[in-house]
This record gives C-alpha cells, sequence and structure tokens, in this order.
C-alpha cells in the first residue's frame, strides 16, 4: 500500500471531478420543479440519456438511490420499512430500498429530498423485476409512464426485427411521451450530438478498462470501475462533461501505467499484484470498501469484471453511432450485460480470462438480482473446464446487511485465494519435475463451490 | 384417487375414471404418455415448453405433440438439481434440470422457454449449453400491445419459430394446417371455458383438484384427446350431483408458474374455501376466446395475444391499475375471498402483492396470503390458515 499522503493525493482530479458532476446533478434536481424541468425516472441497464437530453429532462435512477443508500448504511432501515408495508422477503433489495426510501421521505444521497417523476421511463432491458418495480411506483406517483421493451438475445443475436421493434417503441411511445411533455419536438440534432459525445467518452472508458491487461494493472475493474462506470452509465453519457471526465481518467491511468503503478484503493495504492482476477455478478453495497480490502489487502485485484458492463457493453466494438440515432439506442440496451444469453456470458467471461491473464473466476452471487444470478453456477463450471483456472463463488446482496456476513466471506476470499496459490505451486513442481515436449491438458475441473 | 370422504358421498364412477385418467397423467414423470404417442405415430417428435405461455398450435401444426412442462410437482427427489441454483431461487428451475439431467426428458426434441422471469428466461441459456443436441429456443412475447408494433414483433418471433419447428420436425410451413391446428386449440379452450363456467357457478359440483387435474392433462395429451377429457369430465361431474357445502368462494392468485402441490389445492377446500377462479396452469386458457381461423394464422395468433391475453404478474399492464384484473376476476366470478398464493422466490408474483393487497383493501375484498414451494410437504398450517379465512368471510365478511 501507498502512504496516506499518495491517497490522499490520489482524490485529486477525476475523482473530484466526478463528486462535483454528481452533487450538481442532484443540485439540479433539488431545483427542477422551481425551475419547471421535469424530471424522469428510469433505469440503468438500457438507459437513453441522450434522448433524455435532447429533450432536457433531468433523469433519476431509483438503483443508483439504492446503491448510495446502501453505501450510506440506510438501505437496512429502508428495507424494514418495505416489508413491514408488505413487500416480500424474498425479492430484489434494491426496489425494498427505493420504495423504503419514498415513504420515508425521499430523501436523495445528498440528503435533499428527491422531486417527484414527472413521467417513468420503463425500459425494460435485462431485467424482469424492473417491470414490477414501475408498477408500484406507478402507484405512489400521478405521472404517466412509458414503457419501452427491449427484446432478450435469447439467441445470442439482436435480430432486425428486434431493433425494429424498439425503434417502433422509441417512435411510438417514448419520444411522443417526452413531447408530451415538455411541448418539444425531438431535436435529431441535438440527439445526434449527445451521441457523438457518447461515443468520444466510450472510447476512452474501454481504454482505461483494456489497462488492465497490463502488469501490474494500473486499475480495479470492479471496485475501482463501478466508479469508472459511474458518469456513463448514468446522467451524463452523451455530454461534455462526461467526455471530460473520462479524458482525465484516461490520462491518469495513462500515467500510472507510465509509473507502473497498481490501482488505487481507499488505502492507497496496490504496490504488489498478487493476484489477478475476473469477478461476475454486482458488488455488495452495503460494505463496499470493508468487501474492496478484503481483496485489496491480499494482493488482488479485478482486471476485468461483468458488472461493469450492465449499463453498456463497449469492449466488444459497440458505440454510439449518431447517424442512426434510434438504430443506435435500440442496439445500444439489447447489448447491454443482463440482457445476453448465458452461452454469451460464458464466452465473454472465458475471453476475459484469457485476454487479461487471470488466475481465477470469482462470482460474487447477490440475493436480489435473478437476472444476474440464475445460472451463476453453470457459468461457474463452465468458465473453469474452458479456461483451466479455478473458480471461486461467494454470495452477499446488493443492499441487505442482513446478506453480509463479513468473517464468512473473508474466509471464502482467502480460502479461493489458497486454491490459487495451490495450483500454482502444483504447476510450479510440474514444471521441474518432468520436461514433457507436450504439456498435459488440463482435465475439466468439477464443481467447486465455497460454501 | 377419489374425494368421497369429502364429497360426503360415494363419487360416481363416471368421475372416478376421468380423474383417474387425470391422475396418472398428473404422476407421469417419466413421460411415459409421451413415449406411447411417438411410438404409435411413427416416433414423431415431441417439444416441451415451460409456463406460462405457448402457441401450442405451432407445435402441433409442424406435426409434433406439444408437452408442458411444469416441474416436478413434488415427486422428484432433487439431487443434482440443487447443485446448480442458489438458495434464494425457486424450485421449478431445479426439478426441471433434475428431470432432463436424469434422462426423463431425453424423449423430447426441442424446449421452448416462454419470457416470464429471469430465472426461467436464464434457465434456456443453462439449457442451450447443457443440451446442445437440443432445439432450444427463448421465445420472447411483447409487452407492448400495439398491434402494429408489439403485434408485428410477436408475429416475426412467430413466423421464425414455424419455421425453426418445421425445419425439427421435417414437415413443410402451411398455413391450412396451421388454420387446422388453431380450430382444435380453439375447441380445446372452449371445452376448459365451459369447464370454468360450471366451477364457477357450482364449485360443488367440480372440486378444484379435479378441475386442476383435468387442465394438468393437457400438457400431456394431444390436444384432440385432452378436449375429450374435458367434455368427459365436464359430462361425469354435472351427474354426479355431489352436495352443497357452505364453503366460501375464494379466488386463487399467484400460482401461474410454478404449481402448487396437488394437497394443497386439496387442502384448501378441506379447510372450508371453495376455488371458483384461479390461475394454475393458466398456458390452457390463453388467449381467451377463439384465435381467428381464417386468413393469416401466423396474424391471427399474435393478434390474438396481443388483444385478448389474460393478465397476469408476468404481462405488462399499460392501462389502469396492476390490481384491477384480479378485482375484476372476483366480481365475475362472485368470489368472496382472494388466497394469494405465490411460490417461495416468485419475482414476478411477489413483487406485485403488495399491489394486489392493496387493490383488495380498497374494494374491502378479504384476502390471505401464504408462499409455497412445489414440493411442499406439510400442509397443516395451510390448512389452519385456509381454515381461518373461510370462517371469517362466512361469519364477518361484508362481500
Amino acid at each position: 500500500m501507498s502512504t496516506p499522503q499518495e491517497a490522499a493525493s490520489a482524490k485529486d482530479g477525476s475523482m473530484i471531478k466526478q463528486k462535483e458532476m454528481i452533487a450538481g446533478h442532484f443540485s439540479a434536481l433539488t431545483r427542477a420543479k422551481a425551475e419547471g424541468k421535469k424530471v424522469v425516472y428510469t433505469f440503468v441497464p438500457g438507459n437513453i440519456t441522450e434522448l433524455l437530453l435532447a429533450f432536457d429532462v433531468l433523469p433519476v435512477y431509483p438503483e443508483i438511490n439504492a446503491l448510495q443508500s446502501g453505501m450510506r448504511k440506510k438501505s437496512g432501515a429502508y428495507i424494514a420499512e418495505a416489508e413491514r408495508l408488505g413487500h416480500s422477503e424474498d425479492v430484489c433489495t434494491y426496489v425494498k430500498c427505493d420504495i423504503g426510501m419514498l415513504k420515508s421521505g425521499n430523501f436523495g444521497p445528498t440528503g435533499e429530498k428527491l422531486p417527484e417523476p414527472d413521467l417513468l421511463l420503463l425500459s425494460y432491458t435485462g431485467c424482469f423485476t424492473f417491470m414490477k418495480w414501475f408498477e408500484l411506483l406507478k402507484r405512489e406517483y400521478d405521472c404517466p409512464v412509458a414503457m419501452m421493451h427491449v427484446p432478450y438475445q435469447g439467441d445470442g443475436v439482436f435480430t432486425p426485427e428486434m431493433r425494429d421493434y424498439v425503434v417502433a417503441q422509441l417512435r411510438t411511445e417514448v419520444v411522443p411521451a417526452l413531447e408530451a411533455l415538455t411541448g418539444k419536438k425531438l431535436d435529431e440534432a441535438k440527439l445526434s450530438e449527445a451521441l457523438a459525445r457518447s461515443r468520444v467518452a466510450e472510447d476512452d472508458l474501454v481504454a482505461v478498462l483494456e489497462s488492465a491487461k497490463r502488469r501490474p494493472s494500473p486499475i480495479d475493474a470492479y471496485f475501482g470501475g463501478v466508479y469508472y462506470i459511474g458518469p456513463i452509465f448514468t446522467s451524463f453519457r452523451g455530454t461534455e462533461a462526461a467526455v471530460d471526465y473520462y479524458r482525465t481518467l484516461r490520462a491518469e491511468v495513462d500515467e500510472r501505467v507510465r509509473l507502473g503503478l497498481g490501482p488505487l484503493t481507499p488505502d492507497g495504492a496496490i504496490t504488489h499484484e498478487k493476484y489477478r482476477l475476473v469477478i461476475e455478478g454486482p458488488p455488495n453495497w452495503t460494505n463496499f470498501q470493508e468487501f474492496w480490502k478484503m481483496f485489496s489487502s491480499e494482493g488482488a485485484v479485478v482486471v476485468a469484471s461483468s458488472y461493469t458492463k450492465v449499463g453498456g457493453v463497449y469492449d466488444n466494438g459497440f458505440r454510439h453511432d449518431p447517424e442512426r440515432p434510434l438504430e443506435t439506442l435500440a442496439e445500444y440496451c439489447a447489448g447491454c450485460y443482463t440482457n445476453l444469453n448465458l452461452p454469451t456470458r460464458i464466452d465473454m467471461l472465458s475471453r476475459y480470462v484469457r485476454e487479461y491473464e487471470a488466475d481465477g473466476l470469482l462470482i460474487n452471487s447477490v440475493k436480489s438480482c435473478n437476472s444476474f444470478s440464475a445460472g451463476q453456477l453453470l457459468i461457474l463450471r463452465e468458465v473453469e473446464a474452458r479456461t483451466g483456472v479455478p473458480g471461486g463463488f461467494i454470495e452477499t446482496d446488493l443492499v441487505d446487511p442482513r446478506y453480509f456476513s463479513a468473517a464468512n466471506i473473508k474466509n471464502r476470499i482467502e480460502s479461493y485465494l489458497q486454491m490459487i496459490e495451490q495450483k500454482r505451486r502444483n504447476a510450479s513442481t510440474r514444471a521441474h519435475a518432468a520436461t514433457p515436449t507436450v504439456a498435459p491438458p488440463r482435465p475439466a475441473k468439477k464443481l467447486e463451490v465455497l460454501r | 384417487m377419489t374425494n368421497e370422504a369429502e364429497s360426503g358421498g360415494a363419487a360416481p364412477s363416471a368421475v372416478d375414471e376421468v380423474v383417474a385418467r387425470a391422475e396418472a397423467l398428473y404422476h407421469d414423470v417419466e413421460l411415459s404418455s409421451v413415449q406411447r404417442w411417438r411410438d404409435a405415430h411413427g416416433g414423431a417428435k415431441a417439444v416441451g415448453y415451460m409456463p406460462i405461455y405457448v402457441p401450442r398450435e405451432l407445435i402441433h401444426a409442424a406435426g409434433m405433440l406439444p408437452v408442458g412442462l411444469m416441474g416436478g410437482r413434488g415427486q422428484v427427489e432433487i439431487i443434482r438439481g440443487d447443485a446448480w441454483f442458489q438458495s434464494y431461487i425457486c424450485q421449478i428451475p431445479r426439478s426441471t434440470i433434475e428431470l432432463a439431467l436424469t434422462g426423463r426428458y431425453a424423449l423430447l426434441d426441442g424446449f421452448l422457454f416462454p419470457s416470464i422471469c429471469d430465472v426461467i428466461r436464464n434457465l434456456s441459456g443453462m439449457w442451450k449449453v447443457l443440451f446442445p443436441e437440443k432445439y432450444v429456443r427463448y421465445l420472447d412475447v411483447p409487452q407492448n400491445y400495439d398491434p402494429d408494433v408489439g403485434g408485428r414483433f410477436f408475429g416475426s418471433e412467430l413466423r421464425s419459430l414455424y419455421a425453426d419447428l418445421c425445419a425439427l420436425s421435417g414437415e413443410a410451413p402451411s398455413d391450412e394446417r396451421l388454420r387446422a391446428s388453431i380450430a382444435l386449440y380453439n375447441d380445446n379452450r372452449r371445452s376448459i371455458g365451459r369447464l370454468m363456467e360450471l366451477r364457477a357457478t357450482e364449485p360443488w359440483s367440480v372440486p378444484a383438484w379435479e378441475v386442476y387435474l383435468a387442465l394438468y392433462a393437457g400438457n400431456l395429451l394431444p390436444v384432440e384427446e385432452h378436449t375429450a377429457l374435458v367434455d368427459a369430465y365436464i359430462a361425469a361431474a354435472r351427474a354426479a350431483s355431489r352436495p352443497r357445502r357452505d364453503n366460501a368462494r375464494v379466488v386463487l392468485s399467484g400460482a401461474f408458474c410454478e404449481q402448487p402441490p396437488l394437497e394443497l389445492i386439496r387442502t384448501l377446500e378441506l379447510a372450508g374455501c371453495y376455488v371458483v377462479a384461479d390461475d394454475m396452469a393458466l398456458g390452457r386458457r390463453w388467449p381467451e376466446g377463439d384465435i381467428e381461423v381464417t386468413g393469416d394464422p401466423i396474424a391471427a395468433i399474435a393478434e390474438a395475444f396481443i388483444t385478448r391475453s389474460p393478465a397476469t404478474a408476468a404481462r405488462y399492464e399499460p392501462h389502469g391499475d396492476r390490481g384491477a384484473p384480479l378485482v375484476q376476476l372476483v366480481r365475475k366470478s362472485h368470489a368472496e375471498g382472494v388466497v394469494l398464493a405465490a411460490p417461495s422466490f416468485c419475482d414476478p408474483a411477489l413483487l406485485e402483492q403488495p399491489i394486489l393487497q392493496d387493490s383488495l383493501d380498497k374494494e374491502r375484498l378479504p384476502w390471505t396470503a401464504f408462499k409455497y414451494s412445489e414440493n411442499l410437504g406439510q400442509f397443516q398450517v395451510i390448512r389452519e390458515q385456509a381454515g381461518t379465512f373461510a370462517d371469517s368471510i362466512k361469519l364477518w365478511s361484508e362481500a
């Protein structure tokens, strides 16, 4: 780890910029009603922020509010309030956290009251729960709902018919709803300009994420990655501020590469990269820093993650195309990670293990999110079999503190890292014991679930 | 199995006969009836499908047997299935995987996974990995109900699916055959509709568990045989003159995917509830009413889906209140209360339960709620809860 001074100075630059952007957005939300601005609640996966920018409305992301509540240790009380009101203990805690926050005054991450929505924009991408979530919110607010159903890539492709369906919904449902809300016609030139800015920021984000292919990795692509995706997955994609943020971030990461530095953590930089991991699944938010430290204190760096693709997969080459504004929005929505079928997810994670030279795949399975979690044990087995690296499995939740058992999780992570270490030793012993002309093939591993 | 003890008299043998046949199908976890059908049809193929809804007409018109897969129904010991799913995921994917990994689905040539929730959706991907030799398709259904938008999309999905199914069976696509299949399924839905009407007007004549078995049989039987079975059951039940009891009339809601154990359904009636409407095996009753048998048959199926799908949790409610259809069902079926029975960890059913409860409260309609799983083995608590609920309706309800 670096010194506290280094850690403190590392908060300059992109981090400060992002903090200012978020503060500015919530400040704008607080003033929205007074200034006559319209507010649209919508979701991160499959968000169509550029279109919202074209109409000059302000987005609110309930998932972001929930995860912020988790990080601020408020989610437990909000979830309890929702369960007291009849919401099942079995269902998504993002939903319950949001309902609980709403019933507790709807005070957002900055402590200021969030404005009520003028429109619920239900972009139904990759997660069934979104639909039920807004059906619940619909009863709480006197505002219209615009539904945009994005078909799942069940066969691993987004067909022209699927794209036409989403574009038709944009034309007949979403754009008319925004036009009715704002009294303005869609300005396609303004939309295209925003999409062009998205493209620039997306290039820089991919460069940042792919910097983790280096040794040592200059970033942590999971715990650090959730900060890097913040602006582009939410209110800022398509803005000049996002372009500036990602340009700054990329320059900082390039500098870390030049200096041969490891990733920044809240406790300073990791100076000795001991393990390189790929992580599948969302993080836990209630104990985020404690969770991160379980890895960083062991020298474990996450070099690639699926969660940083939940609001858009860009490292496969996709970029928003300003020449085809509605079509490109449809393709973006369809390509979000949880809208991809399991074989595609397995391919992607296997590719990450190989291209990022990872020592293992660790799955953080969250109770709340069946979209991610159903099938993860198969993913684990398949990636192990294809890549030969060991898989590990831990269970937490998004924002329900009752499902974060620190000692248990730490024990599992340490056991998993020991398993990687053991494999290395075995491989080293074999290499010294014999000099076969052809290495024996790795046997397909049995399912190894750390429970 | 008969209902003599509960009905207060000897059940006529005609009813016994039909119910016994249906119950044998319910217990047929080996799909031996499907094997018999294949043998009798020169090895013709069979395609399995998950709840809630797939257009079975397409499978039938392609010359194959549609086979409804509704989990293990508590009759399968889950050994391998639990290795694939975390503790917080519902039961039906576990038993479905178990049945497949133990070879009980080996005689099925294809599998359809319709859009219902993220678990069943992801199960389709698991199937692609685990059973690469089988035809596997996730069937996305539109959540947009504009015929020119969602209808057009669904039509394109159905055309593609029908082409796949014909390729699987070796049959040439044929609008004529599709129209003939639609007509057969229209007959089937009409018969089921008559059974639902009888159940709503004379629930004492058709116990809920028998009705369920009659519906369940449609998962396995060829459509014409199933229609005949339902008709035979209606006739036999009408003739049976079963005694009327002072039970509470209830709607059972939430059981559209993972099915409650048969014993649970029986328990509700033993506890004093007549189930006058429910959403079990809902796919048998989907869409509501006939599908047009002239013109473009694929367009007709898409149109029926867009305009006449029943309200259920997996379907977005574009207009009004999500709780309104349940209230309407209560009114239409003259129910006195609602039993909200949802499978544990069922996102669609459980997420919307507060909405349904609120809607029922606003209408001053009594309800009770519990969770189950398909392999539930203890029913005493549910019997007490349902019994108390029925008593409270009878004693104090304003409905």
